[in-house]
C-alpha cells in the first residue's frame, strides 16, 4: 500500500461562551498547512472532546476557551483521555490565560498554549514540532 | 484484531486510522475481517454540498437508536487539491450523539492521493460491518462520479436534494436518477418543494424503463424510486423517510435469495478491491527506483510513446 501519514486534529471548543472565531481561524490555517481537522463546533464538554477525538483518531485536539474556565475545562480532558487509555494524544489550547495559570496548565499535561494574538505561523509549527501522526 | 471484533473503541479507530494512512498492517487485518463481514444495512447519503445530508443523517440516527439499533457513520468531505489539508465539519450536526456508545462517527477526507482514486471508503465500511454494528450510513458529497461510488457500496442510496437549487436538472446530467432508490427533497419548508417533487417524479415515470435496466445489477427488481419531501431541521417527513428505507431494505433481502443477484454484487465488490489493488500496485512500481523518471525521459527523447511505455510498466508488475 502506499503511505500517506497526515495529522489529524480535533479543534473543539468547550464551555459556554459563544466565540468561535479563534477556533475557526486556527482550523482553517491548520487545513492550508496540509492537515485533516475536525471540527465540532460549540459547547462542547469535555466528555464529549474525549469521546470524539477517540472516535475519530485524532493526533492531538485544540481547545480554544474565552470564558475564563480553561483551569477546569482543559485538565478535565487530558484527564478523561488519560482514564481512556488515550494519553498519547497531544492537548493543546488557547484563550486569554494569566501566566500563573500556564504554569499549572502545563504541569497538567496541556502542552501548548498559545494567549489571543499569537501568529497562525506560531501554533502550525508548535503542531508541526510536538505531533506526530500515529 | 480480536479487539476490533469485539468492538474495541480504540482498536477499531486505530486500525481505520491505518486504512486511512495506507498502512500496510491494515491490509492483512482486513482479510481476516472479512468472513465477519455482511450482516450490516449499509446506507449511503449522498446531494450537493448544503443540501442537509448531515442534518439528515443526525435524525436517522435518532431514529435507529430509538429501535435499539447501532449505528455507525462515515462522513467523507472533500481534500483541499491545494494544500492536501482537510476541515472535516459534518459531525457539527451530529454531536448530540457523541456520547452514545451505541453510536460511532468517523470523518474522512477525500484525500485522492492515487491519483484521484479515493476508494478506501469501501474497507471502512467493511471494518464498521465486522465490528457488528447495525447500521452503516455513508455520507458522500455529491461531486461527478462520487455518487456512482456510493451506490456501489451502499444497499441502499438516498440522495438528497433542496428545492430551487437546479438541481432537478443537474440530477439528469449527473445520472442521479439512476443510483437513487430514494429522494429526499430537503428543505421542503421552502419556496419550490412541491414543483421538485413533481419534476422528480415526471423524471423517474419518463425515465422507467432505462433506470429499471440501469439498476439490474444493483438495485431490487421492481423497485421504483421513492420521493419524500422532509426538513430535516424540524424532523418533518423523517417518519416518511424511515419506512421507505425499512422497505428497500427488505426489496433488498428478497432480493438476496436470487443467487444472480449476490454474484453481481459479489462481482462488483471484487472488481472495486482489483482496481485499487493494480492500480496501488502500479503506483508504487512507477513510484520505484525513478521507473517514471525513466519514463518521461524517453518521452521527451522521442525513443517511446506513452502507449508503449505503459504496457511495458503492466507487463513489468507480473515480473515482480
Ligand atoms: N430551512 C432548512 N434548512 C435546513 C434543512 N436541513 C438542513 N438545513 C440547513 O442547511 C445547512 C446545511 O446543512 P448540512 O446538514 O450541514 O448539509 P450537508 O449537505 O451535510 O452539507 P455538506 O456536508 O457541507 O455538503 C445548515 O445550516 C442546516 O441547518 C431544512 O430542512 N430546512
Ligand atoms: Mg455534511
Amino acid at each position: 500500500m502506499d503511505e500517506e501519514r497526515k495529522i489529524r486534529v480535533l479543534i473543539a471548543k468547550p464551555g459556554l461562551d459563544g466565540h468561535d472565531r479563534g477556533a475557526k481561524v486556527v482550523a482553517r490555517s491548520l487545513r492550508d498547512a496540509g492537515m485533516e481537522v475536525i471540527y465540532t463546533g460549540l459547547h462542547q464538554t469535555p466528555e464529549m472532546i474525549v469521546a470524539t477525538a477517540i472516535q475519530e483518531g485524532v493526533d492531538a485536539v485544540g481547545m480554544s476557551i474565552m470564558s475564563g474556565a480553561h483551569n477546569v475545562l482543559m485538565p478535565a480532558v487530558v484527564d478523561g483521555l488519560l482514564a481512556k487509555g488515550a494519553e498519547d494524544i497531544v492537548v493543546f489550547g488557547g484563550g486569554i490565560i494569566p501566566d500563573d495559570d500556564m504554569e499549572s496548565l502545563k504541569k497538567k499535561g496541556i502542552k501548548g498554549l498559545f494567549t489571543p494574538g499569537t501568529s497562525t505561523e506560531t501554533i502550525i509549527s508548535w503542531v508541526r514540532e510536538n505531533v506526530k501522526p500515529s | 484484531m480480536e479487539d476490533v471484533l469485539n468492538r474495541d473503541i480504540r482498536a477499531g479507530a486505530r486500525l481505520l486510522r491505518w486504512i486511512d494512512d495506507g498502512v500496510g498492517e491494515a491490509r492483512s487485518i482486513l482479510k481476516q475481517l472479512y468472513s465477519h463481514t455482511g450482516k450490516a444495512a449499509i446506507v449511503g447519503i449522498t446531494g450537493n454540498p448544503g443540501a442537509g445530508k448531515s442534518t439528515l443523517v443526525d435524525q436517522l440516527i435518532t431514529r435507529y437508536r430509538a429501535q435499539k439499533k447501532t449505528v455507525a457513520v462515515v462522513a467523507v468531505d472533500p481534500s483541499s487539491p491545494f494544500s492536501g489539508g482537510a476541515i472535516l465539519g459534518d459531525r457539527i450536526r451530529m454531536q448530540e450523539h457523541a456520547l452514545d456508545e451505541g453510536v460511532f462517527i468517523r470523518s474522512f477526507a477525500t484525500r485522492g492521493h492515487l491519483g484521484g482514486l479515493t476508494g478506501t471508503t469501501a474497507d471502512v465500511v467493511h471494518v464498521f460491518d465486522a465490528m457488528g454494528w447495525d447500521l452503516v450510513l455513508v455520507e458522500t458529497v455529491g461531486v461527478g462520479q462520487d455518487e456512482v461510488e456510493v451506490q456501489r457500496l451502499a444497499h441502499t442510496t438516498v440522495v438528497v436534494m433542496a428545492p430551487g437549487m437546479g438541481d432537478e436538472i443537474q440530477a439528469i446530467k449527473a445520472g442521479i436518477l439512476e443510483i437513487a432508490d430514494i429522494f429526499a427533497v430537503n428543505k421542503s419548508d421552502r419556496d419550490g418543494a412541491d414543483r421538485t417533487v413533481r419534476e422528480l417524479r415526471l423524471m423517474l415515470d419518463m425515465g422507467k424503463e432505462a433506470i429499471q435496466q440501469q439498476q439490474e445489477r444493483v438495485c431490487p427488481p421492481g423497485w421504483m424510486p421513492r420521493v419524500i419531501k422532509t426538513v430535516s431541521t424540524k424532523g418533518e417527513g423523517i417518519d416518511e423517510l424511515m419506512t421507505a428505507l425499512a422497505e428497500h431494505r427488505k426489496a433488498y433481502e428478497n432480493a438476496c435469495r436470487d443467487p444472480n443477484f449476490v454474484r453481481a454484487r459479489l462481482r462488483r465488490e471484487f472488481l472495486d478491491v482489483f482496481r485499487r489493488t493494480l492500480f496501488t500496485r502500479g503506483w508504487s512500481y512507477l513510484m520505484h527506483e525513478d521507473h517514471l523518471k525513466e519514463v518521461v525521459e524517453k518521452l521527451q527523447d522521442g525513443s517511446s510513446d506513452p502507449y508503449t511505455l505503459a504496457k511495458q510498466a503492466v507487463n513489468a508488475l507480473g515480473r515482480l
